[in-house]
């Protein structure tokens, strides 16, 4: 009767590598549930400030977005270096921000249509005058509720 | 002789190694078509667009709280220049007037900030300035409300905090920005 081999198991493997899927799961299923499916591909650079004045946007489907940065390393042949514009997945103008914002109010019932905020995603070393220049156009085509997104401040001024 | 039977032999069938391969190729996929989205901000209400030009206003009257920032990131609050760390405790200062000072605010329902920045003003830089002007309101708010209610301000009714922003109204002007500094 010879099941078990004199001198230990030399051949078989000591650990089993049954548990590594379930470890590279779990972190599937982290990522999986705290991130979200970016919406478009940023052609420019948005790194915000930190502020701690924060209030969170409740309703996503009631905030659009404009995006304002410096172009990527990939786009700055096309765009060249000074601030843009981006609004959806393209490059825009001062200009296209009132059919932009009509666009985004087509889609959200009447009822709620005073509810619709702006998320203006500005990176910090973009100069204040297309920042303005963007406030104004909002404001004259009524759009008065604008958030100014920031990251948590951590340290003290 | 001993035969080993097939049910006698405990062996790991199922090789673990390519469920492995498959989990890491859906964390990747993830991993470059997501972003942690982040989705907090300073919430602001924009003034109404009036085509006429707003009415001039004294900049160093006794109720104005005049914020000057330049294309160099500098602070000018009230004609005298100031860190930004300073900003915030000067601002509640005025506003809230305690020791009934002359020069600074005749009562908090008067008081009026005037923010004012260069079109080369840094997106930071202002950042920064309008988030200690917001806070200064935020802090003032909070002590109100302990002090009539002995809560903070975000744990009071609606109709408690609409008392609180009535005697101490936000008001935060911001003025056509200066052109001197501005990148082409």
């Amino acid at each position: 009767m010879s099941k078990f081999k004199p001198g230990g198991k030399k051949d078989e493997p000591e650990v089993s590598t049954a548990s590594l899927p379930d470890i590279i799961f779990m972190l599937l299923f982290f990522f999986m549930v705290v991130t979200v499916m970016r919406e478009s591909e940023l052609k420019i650079k948005v790194k915000t400030p930190q502020a701690t004045e924060l209030t969170k946007l409740q309703e996503k489907s009631l905030v659009n977005y404009i995006h304002i940065g410096r172009p990527t390393k990939n786009y700055q042949e096309q765009y060249g270096t000074s601030p843009k514009i981006q609004l959806g997945d393209k490059i825009s103008d001062i200009e296209d921000i009132p059919l932009f914002l009509e666009n985004h109010k087509a889609s959200v019932p009447e009822k709620l249509q005073f509810k619709i905020t702006t998320s203006l995603k500005v990176d910090s070393d973009v100069t204040m005058g297309i920042v303005t220049d963007v406030k104004e156009k909002l404001r004259k085509s009524g759009q008065v509720k604008v958030n100014y997104s920031a990251k948590k401040r951590t340290e003290d001024l | 002789m001993a035969r080993v039977r097939a049910k006698d032999r405990l062996k790991n069938e199922v090789n673990a190694g390519s469920m492995a391969d498959i989990a890491f190729l859906l964390l990747i996929f993830f991993l470059v078509t997501t972003t942690i989205l982040e989705d907090s901000g300073i919430l602001v209400k924009l003034p109404e667009w009036s085509e006429e030009p707003p009415e001039d206003v004294q900049l160093n009257s006794r109720n104005i709280y005049s914020v000057l920032v330049n294309s160099n990131n500098d602070l000018l609050v009230r004609k005298t220049p100031m860190a930004v760390r300073e900003l915030r405790e000067d601002t509640k200062l005025f506003i809230t007037n305690p020791s009934n000072d002359p020069t600074l605010a005749d009562s908090p329902k008067q008081a009026i900030v005037s923010l004012k920045n260069d079109r080369g003003t840094s997106y930071n830089a202002y950042m920064e300035v309008y988030n200690e002007l917001r806070a200064a309101y935020n802090e003032i708010w909070d002590e109100q409300a302990q002090i009539r209610y002995g809560k903070n301000y975000d744990d009071c009714t609606k109709a408690e905090q609409k008392g609180v922003r009535d005697d101490f109204p936000l008001v935060i002007s911001e003025a056509e920005s200066t052109n001197f500094g501005e990148e082409s």
